[in-house]
């Protein structure tokens, strides 16, 4: 026993083993990627950055129901609405306060016109705090530049709502 | 009386009574739409299915009478099948538009689909549309969501008496509207909007504004007429968003005037929210510390105090505390000159109650219209006049909604009455034969110790505490129209809006305390930011003399305050501290606040001179009264809309 343990202490058994090892993974495909200039791939229903869409005329989708302001368990989302000019139901005010959202999806679940989504998006990190808290103008913004990608999310996830 | 049995509880209702009613007696829900208690029964909306035993179907149990040994089931597989299929069909014509609808999260629709409704519907033609009425300023339709209950038709022509509200087409052409479009012309037509099951009528200041759940709740009293609504205001965040009355069989059921109910966004405007001091003849902003260092040094010599009508009677005993400190009896609470001297309780007191309107036999009005000063005292008036009461009325020619001769002073309509009931209008006390007219309207009354029938009418919610609390003049005072023209040197007005300022002498120093920068504020020397109805916690009286509490809903804006608390801080830079700091200290001080007032002794009041004048057109502003109606952006829609009442669509 204490011969076989010395054998292989002096014969650098282990070393061999794990340097056969990394020769092993030398020729195998990587598993890592170059972040950020590599992504890896994320599921529809990841929950990340929100988002306010639209419909393809234009038309702000939010009609101001408040179903994901009352939803929000962390009660990160302010809405004050009135009538619009024409009369339909319009938010004034949509802000989001990205610091106490739990990123939970409920609003998303909640809302009747799929207007606030969570989209693909994880990287906005800012460099303060005041950054985060979202108002109407950065959602719809939001909306606007991922729309394609979101409503290609919401499709690959209808059957199974 | 019937027994009854329902659902294995035994209950005895009056013969007569609905099976509704009695399985409300047995704490057995039944889910309503067109059922309301107070409106005739129409029996269409068919969810209150109930099982009878022995009856082949299931009966509705709003327009079903009870018989003696009756069985009744509420919960069997039959009622709830029954309801499920009656919830199909209404909501076979309902848009699905619950997420912009105001009316959700406290719609009986919503609520009732949520036990009886499906998951999903079965029906695939087209759904019916219907084209939105306007009906005036102040309510919102959305007729598509009309479930047709009728229950907005039946109150307009049975509570508030104003037929104008019908039905054209049948079955699913059905259409709720004024046949002709014209703007509601009733005092009470918020109420449609609780009435109304569904998202059909809501109210348009409060479109899209909020939702029930985010809403603060704190319980209040209406001061903007003298019946003393008992009211709910809904808040959120330092905002009032809305104004709903609360039940109280004594005095509103459960009605409220538009006035109150619509006019806080007046609340909003034109406020006095910092204290101002007028330097060189102009008002500059100042600190509180200033304002009353200005107080100290030219409050002096012959002073007097007015109060307005809507202030709390806290501050106006508060007042009274100090003027008596300060050594001055010259008080006053009847700005427009009055004949009521407070002595007697029963000479301005509703004698007979709110509720006691529907125990008289012969009710006469003198120089008041209840419909524009109470809207819903008006609405008891007409109850009972339904109920066989005889209503005439003194004054010029009017629509009081039920049907009322118009008689004049010398006709003997009360005589032969049982239980005679006399109205006299507070305006009418400031006539010049104003004496004289309660001396006749008491001696009408034949008041005696079982029925007191006279009944005198305020207009506004805090002058029965100002004349319970007695601020009127004391023995060697002066009243209001002694101290104008330079009768004193100085002059507090607490919330005194109701006289014309330019009667103030040109030397007499005036500090105006009050919540609006309204023509008194303007002429003030110094002015103090006080506290609307709604941001404080205060004592009301109504009408009746009834007590009634209200709590703060809102804070005061900027560095306005309670108005006691303005009144005890300037009592200390007066140099004369008030014995008391905290509100309860201020209500031990009086037995009122303890809700203990002397005996209603009947003595007559002094007879008086009679004139012939005529007495003022009965069709008044009812929308602007005070400041903060005048402020209201909503009440000044309203005053316009009832100039024009064919208003053309906004």
């Amino acid at each position: 026993m204490n011969l076989d343990r010395l054998a292989r202490s002096f014969l650098l058994v282990e070393i061999v083993s794990g340097m056969a090892s990394t020769f092993r993974e030398m020729f195998r495909p990587k598993a890592t990627i170059n972040y950020p200039y590599e992504k890896a791939p994320i599921s529809p229903r990841f929950k990340g950055e929100h988002a306010l869409r639209r419909y393809p005329n234009g038309e702000e989708r939010c009609i101001a129901c408040k179903l994901c302001e009352a939803i929000c368990p962390a009660q990160a989302i302010t809405i004050e609405a009135e009538p619009r000019e024409d009369g339909s139901r319009r938010t004034t005010r949509y802000d989001i306060d990205m610091t106490k959202c739990i990123y939970c999806g409920l609003c998303e679940e909640a809302c009747p016109v799929d207007a606030i989504v969570e989209g693909p998006n994880l990287e906005f990190a800012t460099e303060t705090r005041e950054e985060l808290m979202y108002d109407k103008d950065r959602l719809l913004a939001n909306g606007d530049r991922w729309e394609p990608i979101l409503a290609k999310r919401l499709e690959l996830d209808a059957p199974y709502r | 009386m019937a027994k009854v049995t329902v659902d294995g509880i035994e209950v005895e209702v009056p013969n007569g009574a609905s099976v509704l009613q009695a399985c409300e007696l047995a704490g057995a829900e039944i889910p309503r739409f067109c059922y309301h208690e107070r409106l005739s029964v129409a029996g269409n909306c068919r969810m209150c299915l109930v099982e009878v035993e022995k009856a082949p179907k299931p009966v509705a149990s709003c327009a079903y009478p009870v018989m003696d040994g009756m069985k009744v089931f509420t919960d069997t597989p039959m009622v709830r099948n029954a309801r499920r299929g009656v919830m199909e069909f209404l909501l076979i014509n309902h848009p699905l538009d619950c997420p912009i609808c105001d009316q959700g999260g406290e719609c009986d629709l919503q609520d009732q689909a949520m036990a009886y409704g499906k998951d999903s519907s079965r029906f695939q033609e087209q759904k019916r549309v219907v084209k939105d009425k306007n009906i005036g300023p102040l309510i919102k339709t959305v007729m598509t969501r009309c479930i047709q209950c009728t229950r907005c038709i039946r109150f307009a022509t049975e509570v508030a008496g104003v037929p104008e509200l019908g039905a054209t087409g049948r079955g699913e052409s059905m259409e709720v509207g004024t046949y002709v479009e014209k703007a509601l012309s009733s005092e009470l037509s918020g109420n449609l909007i609780d009435i109304c099951p569904v998202g059909a009528l809501t109210s348009r200041p409060y479109a899209f504004v909020s939702r029930p759940w985010e809403l603060t709740k704190t319980d209040s009293i209406d001061v903007l007429d003298a019946t003393g609504t008992p009211i709910r205001i809904d808040t959120r965040g330092g905002e009032v968003l809305r104004i709903l009355p609360r039940q109280d069989e004594a005095i509103n059921e459960e009605w409220m005037g538009d006035r109150g109910r619509f006019s806080f966004d007046g609340l909003k405007r034109r406020r006095l929210d910092r204290p101002w001091v007028r330097r060189n003849g102009k008002l500059a902003p100042a600190t509180w510390a200033e304002a009353f260092s200005e107080i100290a040094a030219r409050f002096r010599g012959r002073l007097g105090a007015v109060v307005g009508d809507t202030v709390d009677a806290e501050a106006v005993f508060a007042l009274k505390s100090l003027m008596g400190t300060l050594g001055s009896a010259n008080l006053d609470c009847r700005q427009a000159g009055e004949a009521i001297t407070g002595t007697h309780r029963a000479h301005h007191l509703f004698n007979t109650g709110i509720a006691g309107i529907e125990a008289a036999d012969r009710l006469l009005i003198i120089g008041s219209n209840p419909r524009l000063e109470a809207p819903v005292i008006n609405a008891r008036i007409r109850k009972a006049t339904l109920a066989g009461l005889k209503v005439a009325y003194v004054g010029p020619a009017t629509d009081l909604t039920y049907g009322a001769t118009n008689v004049t002073l010398e006709t003997d309509f009360l005589a032969g009455a049982e239980r005679p009931m006399v109205i006299l209008g507070r305006a009418a006390l400031a006539r010049p034969d104003g004496a004289g007219l309660l001396a006749r309207a008491w001696e009408m009354a034949t008041p005696t110790p079982e029925w007191n029938g006279f009944n005198l009418l305020h207009a506004f919610g805090g002058q029965v505490a100002a004349l319970e609390l007695g601020f009127v003049p004391g023995p060697g005072g002066l009243d209001l129209a002694a101290m104008m023209g330079g009768g004193v040197d100085a002059l507090w007005l607490l919330g005194a809006d109701g006289f014309d300022p330019a009667r103030i002498g040109e030397n007499t120093f005036v500090v105006y305390q009050g919540h609006h920068g309204d023509a008194a504020a303007a002429r003030a020397d110094v002015i103090l930011p006080g506290a609307a109805y709604t941001e404080k916690d205060g004592t009301w009286l109504n009408t009746e003399g009834r007590m009634q509490r209200a709590y703060t809903a809102v804070l005061p804006p900027g560095e306005a305050r309670e108005d006691w608390k303005i009144l005890r801080a300037a009592s200390a830079a007066l140099g004369k501290p008030l014995p008391f700091d905290t509100l309860e200290q201020l209500r031990a001080q009086h037995p009122l606040f303890a809700g203990i007032v002397p005996d209603t002794a009947l003595v007559a009041p002094p007879a008086g001179a009679l004139s012939d004048l005529p007495f003022a057109a009965a069709d008044k502003n009812y929308w602007q009264v005070d400041p903060i109606t005048r402020a209201s952006p909503t009440m000044a829609a309203c005053a316009q809309a009832a100039q024009t009442p064919a208003m053309a669509a906004e």
